[in-house]
């Protein structure tokens, strides 16, 4: 048994402690938001956070984030009010969506570390994340939204 | 799956009726012909297959489009509600089931692609709007004893100005049920529209931001195991050793079946069924395709392109003009093939009992997969139901015209007699096949003494995406596979000896349509050609192709607007060069103008690319800028890093690492332009990927003096050196 707190929430899960964190994120607690995309450190479709570090949990062993706190895209916030997340509708970022659960992830980290990030800061936190939508110019103006609506103090 | 002709639109219809989906229903507003949906409608206004007005004043938008992220479960609700006069805050999205009442108004089959949707549903949804505020007005006047003139529908509400009466359309719902459909619906002046035309946020992004958007990937029910399948390392190999003890012993692992399509492993989870499925020992024979090769099929392919092909087109005498121009221009290109890549990897969910059999999945190809499920169950088609999912990406790869991920996953499902959802690994989805065709291409023209061209030759050589398909004795006219010479056969320009000319061969791999189909490789080619020949009749590109469309007007029109905003002509910053190009497809016209540089170690850096867009009338402003930056990237990808080979029949690419995307360092800014129009609304879910090859390798000429006629670019041949 592995004990996991997911989205500030106990979990105990019966697993092979070398299984992805990803599977056990969407096969054992059953939060699906987390995507699958590549299996292999490229596309950071599965990206969480672990202690608020952005990881690609299709890599890691579950048994790495025994003991610590893991945040999925569910527990971002409950009603849509991350700054991301305001700046994401704003901006109609999304196509089809599939990686935008882990480009979130990833602008969390970036924007919780950079309240002012550059454009060449955006690309160095942002390039691990493919959208094969080609969604990255609005990704790129939703973040420095969503910088300025975390200056103005417009959200959250 | 071009539809520019009204030749291969009836085609489709005709291929779509073989299938027995064939009602054609353009003109009339269908009702659902099954069972399960019509009880529900009971309790709600539902004049007709699209539309249910609950007593809650909900609005249901049941919508007969794949949404993969090209908007359509916002553009189509968009053109009901404007003619509906509904409360836009009200309105919710459901998927349709399969009924020939959701067959496509034009193909006949319940399908999306070719960037159709709303060409295609323009008139058909506005009519089912309209239909049903009509008798939402009926039943208010009936209540209030008035004339119906006398009222008008507003926001969700019907409104009696003279009495200051309103009653919502949910009050009305019940009462709307019993009124007379209108025989006849009048639609609004454009003038009068208040969403039509106004960018519009999408109705899908809340559940995409937040984890609740359901992907196939992520349906779950009662019961469900995962499997992960071997797939042969040859295309059309076949498993005639297993040894599964290994794969056996994983905890998790529930069985391991043999279907068509491989050997799967069928566990607990995904996770043992991976491991399941590498611990699997298998003697493959591989057979005829074990000798398939990148380089040798581009020797064979090279020495077709010499010979002559069946004519796509032919004006005037282009080889005695050819002969006897004052200079000739010989070229040739080529192109790889090349994997979808969606970003959620295929997968099927399907639940098969006795007597009907469930499926969850993100499918552009409805009506195909339910008659191909049902074959392979035992059943009716009425008896399959297709849960359509939201999908991660499409691009033409999840309407597979044999249905392949959906078969598998129903041949499973009948071995272990459980429900399986059948997960593609991403190895799996690069390595599968179903690729856009490799292509070669060979083009000859000639210039007058002037500078004019005279004569065009172009010899196209690829495989068919639709010869062994049931597409193929409707769609493949004289030898001529339309989509293989899409883009080349309607050259534009002012030319008066034109040959155009296709070599199909035959190989064993399987090839589809990719998002843009032939255009994502005539676009390159001819484009680039005519480039050529302007550099070497001396004369400005963009000119050049002024002078030679000035009788197409809604081209010119995206021309002179792209190279206007992008300020053609005017100088550029440290090594940076222009490049323009323009393409017609899926009725839309598209140009693009790149700016690129290129560094001494050939590296390609794209900064910026102005696209302008003639589509018609537009619905949602914002979806027509976001398929084009998509399409501009999807087209980046392609001309700058997609390259899908093979080596003694092996695919030798399999993840992001060796078949890259661009990412977000490399993209360039976009900027998109909309030609204002009233013409119908054309397509832009396909139309923004063609131009954006040419426009770059035309910009690295001017930057460099260096032709690329051969994609992906590749940093060795732009070296200096
Ligand atoms: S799925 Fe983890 S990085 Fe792609
Ligand atoms: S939105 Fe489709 S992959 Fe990013």
């Amino acid at each position: 048994m592995i004990a996991l707190n997911v989205n500030r929430r106990q979990y105990s899960v019966d697993v092979d402690p070398a299984t992805p964190l990803l599977w056990v994120i969407r096969e054992n607690i059953g939060l699906a938001g987390t995507k699958y995309g590549c299996g292999m450190a490229q596309c950071g479709a599965c990206t969480v956070h672990i202690d608020g570090e952005a990881v690609r949990s299709c890599v890691t062993p579950v048994s790495r984030a025994a003991g610590k706190i893991v945040t999925t895209i569910e527990g971002l916030s409950a009603d849509l009010s991350h700054p991301l997340q305001q700046a994401w509708i704003a901006e109609d970022v999304p196509q089809c969506g599939y990686c935008q659960s882990g480009q979130i992830m990833s602008a969390a980290v970036l924007l919780r570390e950079n309240s002012k990030p550059t454009d060449s800061d955006i690309d160095d936190a942002m390039s691990g994340n493919i959208c094969r939508c080609g969604t990255y110019p609005r990704i790129r103006r939703a973040i420095r939204r969503a910088a300025q609506l975390m200056a103005s103090g417009g959200a959250k | 799956m071009n539809i520019a002709t009204g030749m291969r639109r009836r085609d489709f219809f005709k291929a779509g009726a073989a299938l027995g989906g064939g009602l054609l229903i353009s003109f009339y507003l269908p009702e659902l012909s099954g069972t399960s949906e019509t009880d529900r409608a009971k309790e709600t206004f539902a004049p007709n297959a699209f539309i249910r007005i609950g007593t809650d004043d909900s609005v249901t938008i049941i919508v007969n489009k794949a949404e993969m992220g090209q908007g359509v479960y916002t553009s189509m609700p968009m053109l009901i509600a404007e003619e509906l006069e509904a409360d836009w805050s009200r309105i919710r999205v459901e998927s349709a089931p399969v009924d020939p009442a959701y067959n496509h108004a034009v193909f006949g089959i319940q399908m999306t692609g070719g960037s159709t949707s709303v060409n295609s549903e323009w008139e058909r949804l506005r009519k089912a709007g309209a239909m049903a505020r009509m008798m939402l007005i009926a039943a208010a006047a009936q209540t209030w004893n008035v004339n119906a003139q006398s009222c008008r529908a507003e926001s969700g509400y019907v409104i009696h100005a003279a009495s200051n009466r309103r009653l919502s359309f949910g009050a009305l719902a019940d009462s709307a049920v019993k009124m007379e459909p209108p025989k006849e619906v009048v639609l609004k002046d454009p003038k009068d529209y208040k969403l039509i035309g106004k960018p519009t946020h999408r109705l899908d992004t809340p559940s995409k931001i937040n984890g609740t958007a359901q992907f196939g990937l992520d349906v779950r029910i009662p019961g469900m195991l995962t499997a992960v399948l071997a797939r042969p390392p040859v295309f059309g190999a076949k498993a005639v050793r297993i040894n599964d003890e290994k794969a056996k012993s994983v905890p998790g692992v529930a069985a391991v079946v043999s279907v068509r399509a491989g050997v799967a492993v069928v566990a607990s989870g995904f996770w043992p069924a991976k491991l399941g499925r590498d611990a699997l020992d298998i003697v493959w024979e591989e057979g005829p395709n074990a000798t398939l090769s990148t380089a040798s099929l581009r020797e064979q392919y090279a020495n077709l392109a010499k010979t002559p092909g069946a004519v796509a087109r032919k004006d005037g005498d282009p080889t005695q003009t050819l002969a006897s121009a004052a200079k000739q221009v010989t070229a040739e290109y080529e192109v790889p093939y090349l994997a979808h890549a969606m970003m959620e990897p295929l997968n099927c969910l399907v639940d098969l009992r006795s007597d009907r059999c469930e499926i969850w999945t993100g499918t552009q190809f409805q009506t195909v997969d339910r008659a191909a499920a049902a074959a392979v169950a035992g059943l009716k088609p009425e008896q399959v139901q297709i849960h359509t999912t939201l999908l991660g990406g499409g691009f033409g790869r999840r309407a597979n015209p044999v249905s392949d991920f959906v078969v598998e996953a129903v041949e499973v499902a009948k071995a272990v007699g459980a429900p399986v959802k059948v997960i593609w690994t991403r190895e799996d989805d690069i390595r599968g096949g179903w690729y856009r065709p490799m292509w070669y291409d060979r083009l000859a023209a000639g210039l007058d003494a002037a500078g004019n061209p005279v004569a065009w030759t172009h010899t196209i050589v690829g495989q068919s995406i639709l010869a062994g398909t049931m597409f193929e004795s409707v769609m493949v006219k004289n030898g001529i596979d339309g989509s293989s010479v899409e883009g080349a056969a309607e050259l534009p320009y002012a030319i008066p000896n034109v040959l155009v000319d296709l070599h199909s061969p035959k190989v064993g791999v399987p090839v589809q349509w990719w998002r843009s189909v032939g255009h994502s490789h005539t676009g390159f080619v001819v484009e680039s050609f005519l480039d050529e020949l302007a550099h070497t009749a001396g004369k400005d590109p963009y000119e050049f192709r002024r002078a030679l469309l000035a009788h197409q007007p809604r081209y010119l029109g995206v021309l002179e607007l792209a190279a206007s905003k992008a300020k053609w002509g005017a100088p550029l910053p440290g090594g940076r060069a222009r490049g323009i190009a323009v393409h017609f497809s899926f009725d839309s016209y598209v140009a693009q103008v790149a700016e690129a540089s290129v560094a001494d170690d050939g590296t390609v850096r794209v900064h910026r690319v102005v696209c302008a867009v003639d589509c018609g009338r537009v619905v949602n402003p914002d979806t027509v800028v976001a398929q084009m930056e998509g399409g501009i990237i999807f087209g980046l990808t392609a001309a700058l890093k997609g390259e899908i080979t093979l080596e003694r029949g092996r695919v030798q690419q399999r993840n992001f690492h060796d078949y890259p995307m661009l990412r977000m360092n490399e993209a360039p800014d976009i900027e998109v332009y909309i030609v204002p129009s009233t013409e119908h609304p054309t397509g832009v879910g396909e139309p923004g990927v063609p131009a954006v090859a040419p426009a770059v390798a035309n910009a690295i000429f001017a930057a460099t003096g260096k032709r690329v006629r051969r994609l992906p670019v590749r940093a060795s041949d732009l070296r200096k050196a």
